[in-house]
């Protein structure tokens, strides 16, 4: 099963190497793992993606916690969370075909960058799911090559109002 | 005042309290060196290896509970800590380990003996540094020292560049620290501790299960509190021998692979496995899916990574060992359990460790009963094999914190320079290496630092000319086909050779002369009625080491064995193997 979890660390050199290599170390999956920095310039946001059942999921989260430089481990799976990625894809369109992706791009409300003579590039940003469906209508097409950031994730507002508020906004967007 | 990188760093080893820096030079630490010289507050001891060095500081934290400290160069220097690293992740050792590096500005330039060791050394440490700028370096070597010696300690290096130790500078070193990511739990849920309380109250059957971590948190004397107010029987994990003095009457010995007959059929049988301060390790457990069937199980650790993880736990307890068993103490009900006590009793009773023969040569279990006769107080340390499973098995210990050996990296060439870091840190004990004479030679050359240091460590060899764990692997389940183990075969041997004829070629080493050339003594035993003389000499050595070159069977077997794979009560017996004349 498919886990996301996010962290807060000491933004400093090394830090990205110490989680990637745990993942290698110990022998876990990491599908993606995305950092940036948050407005506390001195510490950084990483988002990871990993796959592994409940005890495996709960020895990784256990193992990030050991990392002196990780301050905060949060598993977004199981709590209302935002979970958001962005992809660049590159299809294979000619004559009527590009009609066709410009109509499920607007569905998917995904923008098209670039057209070409034989190819058209997409982008969109949305869940993970999202991002695979989209992926997946354009197989027919012809996918020739594809960017995708990994995902990165933020737990909703707390708040009831707020919650529902958070929601209503977010479906709209998808 | 400005003062150097490097004198800061000796400075900031002094307000540490550190007494002794295990340490080798080289060009980049020059810098370092050149601030000790003439310090007096500070024993430097110059060891003849990096890994020795580690090891030794190694030996010196487990004996003493302090932090042990290396100083090495760059590149091959500090990648020769790696193997002493990773030992003493493994077992939990609090160590600082000091590297120089190149010049910032040749970093990453393939500049002569750079090696990145922050990048090699991430999976094998507590924590790392790069120094990268000289306003730090107070702050990190604060962090490092409290980093190593706090929580589940281990080792922490610091690499610094040679031009930052070069650098001057006014910063004073810091007075308090925060690290926001590292916060250690030491007292334990108050409910959970009830909880432990009520289920060892309730239990039928309930076996005590210790392990390093009662070593480490200086947990053995409320242990033996609480032995004492419940009367349950206990076992120890490798690491957790000598919390409970071998001969207590409630201590059922080792579990695991070469446990005892009682514990790995009490773990089998008992209704509530209360483990302590250890990780569930699969030399420990056998086959998980086959371990402690009936049990309910209590585990208290510090490091919540090691609860659940391989066996599934009903009353975790996140906490330091001492601290939570202070707070059990006053909670506890003995139980009642006359049966299991019954039982547990008989099986010891019935089930002894068995005695090896020597066969004309020495028995190995009749050399390390003579060695706790005559020292039964000693700091013990082991090499890995047999040595290290027959010293487990049959020395009886008494204190806690005397018996060091690799117990989850499995080091050979640990236990001597591990013998050299107790020795200087417990100049008023006695402390034996018990090595076999494969594993002694990793680490030899060390013998250089025991006689400068005039050093009076005991290396008992149990001299088999085998790597005899291996060469008992392949008797028992390689059909003895004795590959790559005979450190007597010379090159005109037969390839396909399955025993010792006697007319084997002569041993090298000469472990007597060896010694003596390095300025030691050495004696050779080979007759039983020599073991008592030989250890006599031992005890008036006090002001240089003696290597004792035991001459011990050489198919002697390590007794019981759990086949890998198999669970624990499945145990071999010497007598399984009679009819193909093995013991």
């Amino acid at each position: 099963m498919k886990h996301i979890i996010s962290l807060l660390v000491e933004n400093k050199q090394g830090v990205l190497a110490r989680i990637s290599g745990l993942f290698s170390g110990r022998g876990y999956n990491l599908e993606s793992i995305t950092a940036g920095v948050t407005t506390d310039p001195t510490v950084s946001r990483i988002t990871l993606a990993c796959t592994g059942d409940d005890a495996v999921v709960e020895q990784i989260t256990k193992q990030l916690h050991r990392l002196i430089d990780v301050i905060k481990v949060t598993e977004l799976t199981d709590v209302p969370a935002l979970h958001r990625e962005l992809m660049l894809i590159k299809v294979s369109a000619r004559g009527r075909q590009r009609g066709e992706i410009f109509q499920v791009a607007d569905v998917f409300k995904a923008q098209v960058m670039d057209v070409g003579h034989d190819t058209m590039s997409v982008e969109l940003t949305g869940s993970p799911e999202k991002i695979e469906d989209f992926s997946s209508l354009m197989q027919p097409y012809g996918i020739v090559e594809i960017a995708r950031s990994g995902v990165v994730s933020m737990e909703r507002s707390k708040k009831a109002g707020g919650a529902a508020a958070a929601v209503r906004a977010d479906s709209r967007r998808e | 005042m400005k003062r150097s990188g490097a004198q800061l760093l000796v400075e900031a080893l002094k307000t540490e309290k550190v007494e002794i820096i295990f340490g080798f030079p080289g060009g980049v630490v020059i810098p370092v060196f050149d601030a000790l010289y003439g310090e007096r507050e500070l024993r430097l001891v110059l060891v003849r290896h990096e890994q020795g060095a580690v090891h030794a500081a190694d030996g010196y934290a487990r004996s003493t509970g302090r932090v042990g400290v290396c100083l090495v160069t760059s590149g091959p220097g500090a990648t020769n800590t790696v193997t002493g690293l990773a030992t003493a992740n493994f077992d939990s050792v609090p160590l600082v380990v000091l590297t120089g590096q190149v010049s910032r500005n040749m970093i990453g330039n393939d500049a002569f003996q750079e090696a990145d060791i922050v990048g090699i050394s991430r999976s094998v440490t507590k924590h790392n540094y790069l120094v990268t700028d000289r306003k730090d370096l107070g702050r990190i070597l604060k962090e490092a020292f409290y980093i190593a010696r706090s929580g589940r300690p281990g080792p922490v290096l610091v690499d610094i560049p040679k031009d930052i130790l070069i650098e001057a500078s006014a910063d004073p070193l810091p007075d308090t620290i925060s690290i926001r990511g590292y916060n250690p739990v030491y007292k334990g849920h108050p409910l959970q501790i009830k909880k432990a309380a009520h289920a060892l109250a309730k239990a039928k059957k309930p076996l005590f299960y210790v392990g390093g971590g009662l070593n480490i948190s200086g947990a053995a004397e409320v242990f033996r509190k609480v032995v004492q107010t419940v009367n349950v029987p206990t076992i120890a994990s490798l690491m957790g021998i000598s919390v409970l003095p071998s001969e207590h009457p409630r201590f059922l010995g080792m579990l695991g692979m070469h446990g005892t007959y009682a514990a790995n059929t009490a773990v089998q049988n008992c209704d509530l496995l209360f483990a302590i301060g250890t990780r569930f390790d699969d030399r420990a457990t056998g086959d998980l899916a086959k371990f402690a069937p009936h049990a309910t199980v209590v585990h208290i650790d510090i490091d919540p990574s090691s609860i659940s993880r391989n066996v599934a736990v009903e009353i975790p307890i996140v906490g330091d060992a001492r601290t939570v068993l202070e707070e059990l103490l006053p909670l506890l009900q003995p139980p009642s359990q006359d049966e299991w006590l019954r039982d547990t009793d008989g099986w010891k009773r019935d089930h002894p460790l068995v005695e090896l023969e020597g066969k004309g040569r020495l028995s190995p279990t009749a050399v390390i009963r003579a060695i706790a006769a005559a020292f039964p107080d000693a700091i013990v340390t082991t090499e890995v094999g047999q040595n290290q499973m027959w010293t487990a098995l049959y020395y009886t210990f008494r204190e806690p914190r005397s018996f060091l050996t690799s117990g989850g990296l499995g080091t050979m060439g640990y236990g001597f320079p591990a013998a050299i870091g107790a020795q200087l840190g417990n100049p008023g004990r006695r402390v034996i290496d018990i090595a076999g004479d494969g594993s002694i030679q990793m680490n030899i050359q060390e013998l250089a630092t025991a006689v400068t240091e005039r050093l009076p460590v005991i290396v008992a060899i149990l001299n088999n000319g085998y790597l005899g764990m291996v060469r008992q692997w392949q008797q028992l389940f390689y059909s003895r086909r004795y590959s790559g183990v005979c450190l007597e075969r010379t090159f005109d041997c037969p390839p396909d050779c399955a025993e010792p004829t006697g007319n084997c070629p002569p041993y090298v080493p000469d472990f007597v002369q060896l010694a003596r050339a390095y300025g030691a003594e050495g004696i050779r035993v080979t007759r039983p009625s020599e073991i008592d003389a030989a250890l006599g000499e031992a005890l008036r050595a006090t002001n240089r080491p003696l290597f004792l070159d035991f001459q011990i069977e050489r198919e002697a077997n390590v007794w019981p064995i759990v086949p890998a794979g198999a669970g624990i009560n499945e145990m071999m017996h010497p007598e399984d193997r009679e009819d193909r004349g093995l013991a």
